[in-house]
């Protein structure tokens, strides 16, 4: 079998739906550089006008977070009732708070 | 929309940019299910659909859009040679999109500026034939510009191709406001921009219309492949006279 | 990622992993799974992937004939959405670390399958409705449950590509309308090709359950919501008041409204036919896999050349 598909390395393509909204995840593709990927990203992912704007990003560019690490990562942020505005009473008869 | 009256000469030209958009499409479509690489089924795909919508609309400025595509002989199609000529390899279909997306490019500009009765047509294409040019540019570039192999035979496709560029710039009586000789000249210097990047030779100027070479397209005259083009496309529409699809 | 809490245990992992799924909730790519869990779920979406490439040909071979300018726009976008839908496939098959080339390599050689129904030729027109209406309804009423599988990029590829096929049943019905009421010829066109895509239609949900080894591993993972027959018999029961619609008949003699399942019966399945499609006796198996195999062939060039292009030209913006 006679290569090529190898060597064309995989992008992670985001869409921005309109404007407003940002960029969400929409998919994965591959392409040679980064004009192509723009291209094929546009082909693919916004052929019934589902979008405004595009970013690709090689997927090899992407950091992410381990999975395994999840819980010591995140619990932290999860037991800090008082950064959200329902923590707070609020004395009857208040308004615009 | 109702369209406007158009003059003998107006419909000439609708026909004969109808069927442009017509058969390039169709030899696009041809492609489905053969691509080289499956990002670009999807890319020729859109190129084909944008072109059918071009023909619908056009046609049907000049009458029953089916009738006109389906019940003519190949002596009444008015396309240039240029789009009917067959795929090809890659190289040869990249090719061929970018003398005709050049020039539509063009050409579409002038008629959406000059307010005839292709203004509103031209208008709504002109995105389109943009990224036309924009993926044959990209393209001509990577296949010319790629390796050894691939620089050979965009080469070829360039050498085979040329000799039906000259068509483009026949003045088209039903166009009123275009200009041929400036098309001629920015044609040419896009054309050979994009063939020196790829690193491609390029050729001399597109033969002037009165050699043999091609020319007859807007008259009727069509090279051998078309007629096949035309059996297929037209068969089955023919074999059941008068019904509905 | 190498800090001490990576070295959690295996069996916490597992437990984990089982937690998730019954929660309901979505295994992402790079959560751990079990080892069985990510081969079926790459052979699945592979498979799958495959039988949307290849799925292209039959209805492909139709476009340059189609009898309206119409239709023809119809078909050309529909045919190019699947090749679309095999895009996002390999893309979800990606995340679990198979490449598309690895993939593709395997279809080429045989060692993957794809949907036996493409194995069966496009006669007519009528075809083109037939596959709109039976195959992309059976694919439909296979694929909606699999939006909600337990392996998040599966279900969200899942969700577009149920979205996008919307139109792709209604097409296919639409078209055989208005053979229905066309001439008589057409009509005939049209009875013809639903006897000839009924049957198949129906083995698209695979083997009977009785015979389907992987359904409950499958059903546990929640990769699969319900068995085969389930969805079969559910086809069956949309099928039949939309066929009485068309005023076209199914070409099965023991259809019969069973009162008190409440469900239609109908006939068996040749079971045989299914398999020697399967193993690669259908009519169309060499024909579509020689194809799919010139096209990644003749294709290599332009890889080739686009590869050593961005190589020539890193900032990838040469213009």
């Amino acid at each position: 079998m006679s290569g090529g598909d190898a060597d064309w390395p995989l992008w992670e393509v985001f869409v921005r739906p309109r404007r407003g909204l940002a960029h969400t995840h929409a998919g994965s593709l591959h392409a040679p550089d980064a004009e192509l990927a723009l291209r094929n990203a546009r082909d693919l992912f916004t052929r019934r006008g589902e979008g405004v704007s595009l970013w690709v990003v090689p997927a090899a560019a992407v950091t992410a977070s381990s999975p395994d690490e999840r819980d010591p990562f995140f619990r932290p942020a999860a037991d800090k009732p008082y950064r959200h505005p329902t923590f707070y009473e609020v004395p009857e008869g208040v308004r615009h708070l | 929309m109702t369209a406007p009256a158009l003059t003998e000469s107006e419909r000439e030209a609708a026909l004969a940019l109808g069927d442009d958009a017509l058969i390039l499409s169709h030899r696009l479509a041809e492609w489905a299910g053969h691509a080289p690489v499956l990002e670009e089924e999807v890319a020729l795909a859109n190129l084909a659909l944008d072109l059918l919508g071009q023909a619908r609309a056009l046609l049907s400025l000049a009458g029953d859009e089916d009738e006109l595509a389906f019940r003519r002989d190949a002596r009444d199609f008015r396309n240039l040679q240029l789009v009917e000529q067959p795929n090809g390899d890659f190289a040869h279909t990249v090719v061929r999109q970018l003398f005709h997306a050049t020039w539509q490019e063009l050409l579409y500009a002038q008629l959406a500026a000059g307010g005839g009765p292709f203004a509103a047509i031209a208008a709504h294409a002109a995105p389109e034939t943009r990224y036309h040019r924009d993926h044959a540019v990209t393209w001509t570039l990577r296949l010319g510009d790629g390796t050894a192999e691939s620089h050979a035979r965009t080469g070829r496709a360039v050498r085979a191709l040329w000799r039906f560029t000259g068509e483009l710039f026949e003045p088209v009586p039903g166009l009123a406001g275009t200009d041929p000789g400036g098309l001629r000249a920015a044609w040419t210097e896009r054309v050979t921009e994009t063939l020196r990047a790829a690193t491609l030779p390029v050729p001399e100027a597109p033969p002037p219309p009165t050699a043999w070479s091609a020319g007859g397209g807007r008259r009727g005259i069509h090279t051998e492949p078309f007629g096949r083009l035309l059996a297929e496309m037209q068969h089955l529409h023919r074999s059941h006279p008068g019904a509905a699809w | 990622m190498g800090t001490a809490v990576s070295a959690e245990p295996e069996r916490a992992r597992a437990e984990d992993f089982e937690r998730t799924i019954a929660a309901d909730e979505r295994i992402e790519p790079r959560d751990w799974m079990p080892d069985a869990y990510r081969a079926t779920l790459i052979r699945q979406i592979a498979q799958h992937a495959h039988s949307e490439i290849i799925g292209m040909q039959p209805e492909a071979n139709w476009i340059t004939r189609a009898p309206s300018l119409r239709r023809k726009a119809i078909l050309i976008a529909k045919v190019q959405d699947e090749a679309g839908h095999g895009l996002y496939l390999y893309g979800a098959a990606e995340t679990l670390g198979a490449s598309r080339a690895e993939l593709l390599g395997k279809l080429h050689t045989g060692r993957h399958k794809y949907s036996s129904i493409f194995n069966y030729p496009t006669l007519t027109w009528a075809d083109v409705g037939a596959i709109g209406w039976l195959v992309d309804g059976a694919a439909i009423t296979n694929q909606v449950p699999l939006c909600r599988c337990s392996y998040g990029p599966y279900a969200r590829a899942m969700v577009r590509i149920c979205k996008e096929e919307s139109f792709h049943q209604r097409q296919g019905y639409e078209l055989l309308h208005a053979l229905a009421r066309g001439t008589g010829a057409q009509r005939a066109m049209a009875q013809d090709a639903v006897d000839r895509w009924w049957w198949p239609s129906l083995m698209m949900f695979g083997p009977p359950d009785d015979a389907s080894p992987r359904t409950a591993q499958s059903m546990a993972w929640k990769i699969k919501r319900h068995t085969n027959d389930e969805l079969r018999q559910r086809f069956v029961d949309i099928c039949v008041p939309q066929a009485e619609a068309l005023g076209l008949t199914l070409p099965d003699r023991d259809l019969r409204w069973n009162e008190e399942r409440g469900h239609w019966d109908f006939g068996a399945v040749d079971w045989d036919e299914f398999r020697a499609v399967l193993a690669g006796e259908g009519p169309c198996n060499e024909q579509r896999l020689d194809q799919r195999r010139r096209a990644h062939e003749e294709g290599a060039w332009v890889r080739e050349a686009a590869a050593a292009y961005a190589a020539k030209h890193p900032a990838g913006a040469a213009r």
